[in-house]
């Protein structure tokens, strides 16, 4: 009996003692995280979750893909090369045989067959043209473009070669800003009776707000003449008119110039379009109307040096193409007419997507269901 | 000063080794001997500054940073950062600048802080006050102002302040008692002894008055030895030698009790005290996880190379049209255009070296570093594995090896005090084969023997009740038991206070006092050693007195001990007890047989036996034996041979007395655990240098063998009736055969081995002789393989360390664990993969030098199965997500290169690269590998076998690897080609651009960018999500919180045009991007496109084939959505099968129990013996029933 007290004074057995589990659980409680305790959600992906899952992504994506499809259908867009590649086309002609002097103009007429209702945006598209080359990407000088006017004077390392230009700094220096798009582009309407009716063309609002706004900004502040602030400075190379004169309304001239800016946007891809005119939507009337049209493009508003002779560039201008030349390089030109809508333009990758899986998941449900069903009743 | 010391130093190394010897000889009170003795030269000694710190304030910078460089991950990303500085990289320098500076800063602070935090701690130590006796007077000085010679004061309780020689005491006989629980984690009081010229002094003038010197070896760690000679000068006689030993030296960290002061003087100083010495950190041990992430990384290093190899060429193939090169639009400086085109070609390797870097991830090694250092706090918090006794819970001395728990393949085990309580308790003494039984103690009188069965005589005849007496006397003197007075007492009580209980016993080897105490309960109770004579309380309350003369002290390869004492009558005996083995050899004469037999009758019955002999010693016998003794003790060197030799001269020619029985109770839950491990597919080993039988049945009663198990023997005994050759091969076919027929069936019938020490070193013996017999070391291991257990006894503690060195350099290099308790497990516990310490009752050795301690065997259960599992699960995610997202971040980029003329084009915005690991994605994973549980505790508890999903590193094979790989490239492509079309499609209709849906503009590349990083971030993000099984309120912070964090910062980052950046590129990207509905519907696209593949795969593996965990998990769920309360007819079943099987668990506890019932169990065994099993189960559950209610009933814990 004496060992048997024994036994228990020593504690050799884990007596149920309801004191001790009271303090156990005081204490687990208040640390459960040590503890690893903390109350948790236990999800376990079983069958059936993940068909509820399918159910419900097929469910949802397929309305959503038949939805975009049809929006992206409705989306009318016409594309015109104007490259000049046929040897017949006015624009060869003025790839071949431009000169300094004239400014050349080429037309390239074209038919609509159905007529754009809502409002039209006018692209220009440019094929095999790098602008996400590493260093065009970094060739341009933010603090400049916002108005700095040290940076003005001093551009940044970035912008070489395009830095200076017989000593003085190049503004908007860097290699984007002087390879800015030129071409001129017109629309004309052939009406039969009329002749050629030009289509309004509105330039406004084709950069983003706060570009426009907040990042580009000229120097010196909204008043300032610009041509006297950008005094001493150079414009880039390949340009024949210095920034301040890149438009007559002030609102839009000097780095603030939308074109400008859309163009300083730089494209994720090697083929890409860019925002050039909107033909905004008139009262009634469709926008463009089903019938023949004439795109005029006009050449040689800047100036071009292709391939420079020597490492310095020299200041002497040099005549040479006076197009926006892209052949160099086998690449194309494009004016696209594109009307737009919820979901932007038109894009039926989006569309095939939201339905191709939607019905894989629907299928996979499927294939699921009849797996679960069978792994329950073997 | 420092002068001299350069002086010194040079002259020490110039003179070469004559100077530099094996021994110091230190002058007490730096007093020079007296001229004539030797040369005096004076030896350089470090001063008493103990510094465990690593750094000082001045090198912390430099020393750090070199530390941290070292490790090749660091160096790597420090390379990739000074290239970025020199070359012209497509990323700023700040995207791996920040990184690598952020992690280098957490590593600093981490280990400056720890830095400083010793520091403080050794000025704490070397500031405190100490007092030395100088010309004859007490002065106080600082402890790191000491040196080696000076004689120091001590007071009752205070610490020593470095090695010391005791000189002389307060208490008369020169002895002083201390604790060393700092040192080795004993509490008892261990007794030292000054010299016994020195002892008599009593104040500072007569301390100071010694002239002597010490010569003693130069300082070495190991805390239990030590050499030495003192040498006292007394006038100008020549000098007294005496002996030092490892009882006079005194440890820095002890602590002394029980003893108003004592004078020493300090022999090893500063960093060369042993203390110090054992600071110096162990080997370090890689984990399984860490190998395979190695692997992983050269593969990784592999891609990234070649991937920037590719780009390389690709671009100059690209290239090789001017107008493709430098078109007009775009042209190189000068600068560059000089470049020549090789040097500019390898630039360009190193730019997409730089641009690809990130797949390698920087942050992996902070995290997985932080995931160890922080979850091995859930190890330490663990309050299931908290001791109540001994109040203490596990400890983790490492966490590197968190992991490796759940991947355990081998089991090595101690038995004494790990399988075992190592809390003895006496059973039974025979004597000539007569048994006494002290529980049949009533009224102080033996009753000899109705409960005993084996009582052969009760009637005392003369020669026996002579052998009786001096039996009983042996048991009493011979031991190094110290006797405690209640109130001196503040260390664990060792003894059971009966009767008078003011004072207990107390020894650092719990047999002794088991033994002590059952004399006492037998009548013969030993009162104290006092002024060497020990005092035994005989049955007829007369106080006899022997005077103590030499101990020929325990030690593992005699396995026994002696006494030499002088009784009353002047008669000199020698009294010896040890094993079985040790003693009969050395047997004269006695009953030699009955003994024997008895002997073995109950090491079967798992009991550890000891043997006590006598002899009687003439005069001149002892004189002889007094010589021996006194040369070896005084040897400097080669003193333990010289000592052992000595033994084994004088313990020779014994009469045998008789032999004792004490039992080792189980530990709680052994057999449990044991069982557990099996289940989990561990094969568990019982190392013991018990004796065989003993072994064998802990081994049984440990559920270590079943019934079932088929026992194969290759011990000493066979091999001795048959060459160990055929043995060998002979069992090896049967375990061959066996396995041939039951084939599929594996729980059919197990093996079990048993295989002593002689056998062992003779298998693993190279073999030269027989070239053609082939190696047994395969054989042997074939044989282990195919057993599920097997017990190693008699076993050397080096030889515990051999079989786990074997079984890690087998084929499959399975992962290997020990766990032991005691000082002789030390070996093993360090060559294991995974060394686990008992805190046992043996001292703290085992748990100072393991990588995790916890407090009883049973413990090892959770420590394996649950925190192992985790933290294996917890890794392996950790390790493969890490890849994975470094996949699914990088490859983008790189088919981004296909798509801006290979220029190395970042695809994603600085901030973006530089924050995507550190902490876009960093916290969630970090939090997934801290806290997920798969499947719940309990589960894991529940089912081990849940252990073997996870086996053999199953998340990190290559396999598993490449599939989070290509899932990585599947989910890169998606993310890239998603974008890419959504931009520009011109493979579809070569028309359409993403616009806003009011304002029409335009996306250029950084919204590409930024939209490819969106949904990769998502997509990460959320498959961590449907990883996880564990959703506490924490993870939804941090998953959805980290999501919040990328918005936000995205709108952050966006929103302003920050004035300290050269650029505005990400400046309303965001925000635009936001603010398109086609955006949103791809970026919901994108993310489910990526994700769905791997949840199919998930779903479909686990309708085809389930796994383990799988099941669990469902069940789980089951028993979760409708509680046990309700239990639909088709699971009562189920449910009513664990009931039982916890009801046999219950039956298994009351066995355990049991053991410590002598009538029942040894009722038992006989029955057992008579092969009735059943009848014995019965009889287990009807002795069980009587405490019941101690155990955990099934109604209880369900």
């Amino acid at each position: 009996m004496s060992r048997f007290t024994a036994n228990a004074d020593g504690g050799q057995v884990s007596v149920f003692n309801p004191r001790q589990a009271d303090t156990q659980k005081k204490k687990s409680h208040k640390s459960s995280f040590r503890q690893q305790k903390l109350p948790a959600w236990k999800p376990v992906l079983t069958t059936g979750a993940v068909c509820l899952a399918l159910f419900i992504i097929g469910l949802l994506f397929i309305p959503i893909g038949i939805a975009l499809s049809a929006t992206s259908a409705n989306i009318n867009e016409v594309k015109i090369d104007y490259t000049g590649m046929d040897k017949s086309s006015s624009c060869f002609s003025c790839w071949k045989s431009s000169s300094w002097n004239n400014t050349c103009k080429c037309t390239v007429p074209f038919f609509l067959d159905r007529s754009f209702d809502s409002t039209v945006f006018m692209y220009y598209g440019l094929s095999n043209f790098y602008q996400n080359h590493r260093r065009f990407v970094s060739s341009r000088h933010d603090s400049q473009l916002n108005g700095n006017m040290e940076s003005l004077m001093e551009p940044s390392k970035d912008c070489e070669p395009y830095a200076f230009r017989d000593n003085k700094p190049i503004a908007p220096c860097g290699a984007i800003a002087n390879s800015m798009f030129n071409d001129t582009l017109d629309l004309f309407r052939n009406v039969p009776t009329v002749g050629d009716v030009r289509i309004p063309l509105t330039g406004k609002g084709i950069a983003w707000w706060t570009d426009k706004h907040m990042k580009f900004k000229n120097p010196g502040g909204q008043d300032q003449n610009l041509t006297t602030v950008f005094q001493g400075t150079s414009r880039p190379l390949n340009w024949r008119r210095p920034v301040s004169e890149l438009d007559q309304d002030p609102e839009n001239n000097g780095f603030i110039n939308e074109d400008f800016i859309v163009w300083m946007r730089n494209a994720a891809l090697p083929t890409f379009r860019k925002l050039y005119r909107i033909i905004h939507k008139t009262k009634k009337m469709p926008t463009l109307a089903r019938g023949n049209y004439t795109l005029h493009v006009v050449y040689s508003i800047l100036h071009r040096v292709l391939h420079p002779t020597s490492n310095h560039i020299s200041s002497v201008p040099k005549p040479l193409q006076s197009d926006y030349p892209v052949r160099s390089f086998q690449g194309r030109k494009w004016v696209i007419l594109s009307t737009s809508s919820w979901m932007g333009g038109r894009n039926p990758f989006l569309g095939v997507a939201y339905l191709v899986v939607g019905s894989v998941s629907l299928f996979l449900w499927v294939v699921l269901l009849v797996l679960h069903h069978q792994n329950n009743n073997p | 000063m420092d002068l001299s010391r350069l002086r010194n130093i040079i002259s020490r190394y110039c003179a070469g080794e004559e100077n530099w010897v094996d021994s110091r000889t230190v002058y007490i009170g730096h007093k020079e001997p007296p001229p004539g003795a030797e040369a005096y030269i004076p030896q350089r000694y470090p001063d008493n500054r103990i510094v465990s710190s690593k750094y000082t304030f001045w090198n912390f910078i430099p020393k750090n940073l070199f530390e941290q460089f070292r490790r090749i991950a660091n160096f790597y990303f420090l390379i990739i950062f000074l290239v970025q500085l020199i070359i012209d990289t497509p990323t700023s320098p700040v995207t791996s600048g920040l990184p690598l500076f952020f992690v280098i800063t957490v590593t600093a602070i981490k280990q400056g802080y720890e830095d400083w935090l010793r520091h403080k701690a050794d000025c704490c130590i070397n500031e405190c006050p100490v007092d030395v006796v100088q010309r004859g007077k007490v002065v106080r000085t600082q402890s790191h102002k000491l040196r080696v010679g000076d004689i120091v004061v001590v007071r009752e309780d205070e610490t020593f302040p470095c090695d010391l020689i005791l000189l002389s005491s307060s208490r008369q006989d020169g002895t002083c008692y201390v604790t060393t629980t700092s040192l080795d984690g004993e509490s008892s009081h261990k007794t030292y002894y000054a010299i016994p010229d020195t002892m008599a002094f009593r104040t500072e003038q007569e301390v100071d008055s010694l002239h002597a010197t010490i010569e003693c070896e130069q300082p070495q760690p190991d805390l239990y030895k030590f050499v030495g000679r003192i040498n006292i000068y007394k006038d100008k006689d020549e000098p007294v030698a005496r002996p030092l030993g490892a009882e006079n030296l005194l440890l820095r960290g002890a602590t002394l009790k029980n003893t108003q002061h004592i004078y020493a003087v300090a022999i090893y100083t500063g960093m060369e005290t042993k203390m110090a010495l054992n600071y110096q950190s162990k080997s370090q041990k890689r984990s399984a996880v860490e190998k395979s992430m190695n692997a992983f990384l050269i593969v990784y290093l592999c891609i990234l190379i070649s991937k920037a190899v590719i780009n390389t060429v690709l671009k100059y193939a690209w290239q090789w049209s001017p107008d493709r090169d430098e078109p007009w639009y775009n042209h190189r400086t000068d600068n560059e255009k000089q470049r020549h085109v090789v040097i500019r070609a390898f630039t360009d390797f190193l730019a997409f070296t730089v641009l690809f870097n990130y797949i390698i991830p920087v942050s992996m090694y902070v995290t997985v570093e932080m995931q160890k250092f922080l979850g091995s706090y859930f190890i330490t918090w663990d309050e299931e594995m908290f001791d109540e006794e001994l109040g203490e819970g596990a400890q983790v001395n490492t966490s590197d090896l968190n992991e490796e728990l759940g991947q355990v393949e081998y089991v090595f085990t101690d038995k004494t005090g790990t399988l075992t309580e190592n809390n003895m308790e006496f059973i039974e003494c025979c004597v000539d084969g007569n048994v006494y039984i002290p529980h049949a103690i009533c009224n102080g009188q033996i009753l000899s023997a109705a409960s005993s069965i084996d009582m052969i005589d009760s009637s005392p005849g003369g020669y026996r009740r002579e052998h009786e007496d001096l039996f009983f006397r042996a048991l009493c003197l011979c031991h190094t038991v110290q006797v405690k007075e209640e109130e001196t007492v503040d260390g664990i009580k060792r003894g059971i206070h009966q009767g008078r209980p003011t004072s207990f016993y107390i020894s650092s080897s719990p047999d002794e006092v088991a033994l002590v105490e059952g004399m006492k309960r037998l009548g013969y109770t030993y009162l104290r050693l006092k002024d060497n004579h020990m005092e035994i309380l005989n049955k007829d309350d007369e106080i006899e007195r022997f005077e103590l003369l030499h101990v020929l002290n325990f030690d593992s390869v005699r396995r026994r001990m002696s006494v030499i004492v002088r009784a009353s009558s002047g008669e000199y005996l020698l009294f010896c007890k040890g094993a079985d083995t040790a003693i009969f050899p050395l047997v004269v004469s006695g009953k030699v047989e009955q003994v024997k037999a008895r002997v073995e009758q109950n090491a079967v019955e798992g009991l550890r036996t000891l043997c006590v002999a006598y002899k009687r010693l003439s005069d001149s016998e002892y004189q002889e034996a007094c010589q021996h003794l006194t040369e070896a003790k005084l040897a400097l060197q080669d003193r333990e041979q010289r000592l052992a030799q000595a033994y084994e001269v004088i313990e020779r020619d014994f009469v045998l007395l008789g032999a004792t029985a004490v039992e080792d109770r189980l530990q709680e839950k052994a057999a449990d655990t044991i069982e557990s491990l099996h289940k989990a597919g561990i094969k568990v080993w019982v190392l013991t240098g018990d004796k065989m039988e003993t072994a064998a049945a802990t081994c049984y009663a440990s559920k270590l063998f079943r019934r079932s198990t088929q026992i194969l023997e290759l011990t000493k005994k066979r091999t001795e009736e048959q060459s160990l050759h055929d043995v060998l091969f002979e069992l090896n076919r049967t375990v061959l055969r066996q396995r041939s027929i039951s084939g599929l069936s594996v729980d059919c019938l197990d093996f079990g081995l048993i295989i002593d020490g002689a056998t062992l070193s003779a298998v693993l013996k190279p073999k030269q002789d027989v070239a053609g017999h082939g190696n047994y070391r395969e054989i042997f291991l074939e044989i282990c393989r195919n057993c599920s257990a097997v017990l190693c006894c008699r076993m050397a503690p080096l030889q515990k360390a051999q079989i786990v060195k074997l079984i890690k350099a087998s084929k499959e290099h399975p992962i290997t664990l020990a766990v032991g308790d005691g000082a002789n497990d030390v070996s093993m516990i360090l060559e294991a993969h995974v060394g686990i310490g008992i805190m046992g009752k043996e001292g703290r050795q085992a748990a100072r030098n393991s990588d995790y301690a916890i407090p009883k065997f049973k413990h090892l259960k959770k420590m394996l199965l649950v925190h192992g599992h985790y933290y294996y699960i917890r890794i392996a995610e950790l390790v493969q997500y890490f890849f994975y997202k470094n996949v699914c971040f990088i490859f983008p980029q790189f088919l981004y290169q296909f798509f801006c003329g290979f220029s190395q084009q970042p695809l994603y915005d600085t901030a973006y690269l530089t924050l995507y690991n550190i902490s876009f994605t960093s916290l969630p994973i970090l939090l997934y590998s801290l806290v997920e549980q798969h499947v719940t505790v309990e589960t894991l508890k529940r089912e081990p076998s849940l252990y073997r999903d996870i086996a053999k590193n199953s998340l990190l094979r290559w396999p598993v690897f490449l599939y989070w790989t290509c899932l990585g490239v599947f989910d890169a492509v998606i993310f890239f080609f998603g974008a890419y079309f959504l931009f520009d499609n011109t493979t579809f209709t070569s028309n359409g651009q993403l616009m806003t849906t009011n304002t029409q503009m335009m996306f250029g590349n950084w919204t590409f960018g930024t939209l490819v990083f969106t949904v990769l971030v998502f997509t990460v993000t959320l498959k961590l999500a449907l990883d996880t099984r564990h959703w506490t309120w924490i993870n939804h912070f941090v998953i959805w919180g980290s999501l919040l964090f990328y918005v936000i910062f995205s709108l952050l980052w966006g929103g302003i045009i920050w004035p300290f950046l050269n650029y505005q590129r990400m400046y309303y990207v965001f925000m635009q991007m936001l603010s398109s509905g086609p955006a949103w519907l791809s970026i919901i696209l994108l993310i489910t496109v990526s994700l769905l593949p791997d949840v199919i795969k998930k779903v479909l593996c686990r309708a085809m084939c389930p796994t383990a965990t799988e099941r669990a998990q469902d069940h789980d769920k089951l028993v979760r959505d409708d509680p046990p309360a309700q239990l639909s007819p088709g699971r009562s079943c189920k449910g009513a099968s664990t009931h039982s099987s916890q009801f046999q668990l219950g039956a298994m506890e009351t066995l355990s129990l049991s053991r410590s019932d002598p009538l029942p169990q040894k009722l038992l065994s006989h029955l057992a013996e008579g092969g009735r099993a059943e009848l014995r189960s019965c009889m287990l559950r009807l002795s069980g029933a009587g405490i019941a209610y101690y155990a955990p009933g099934p109604e209880t814990s369900v």
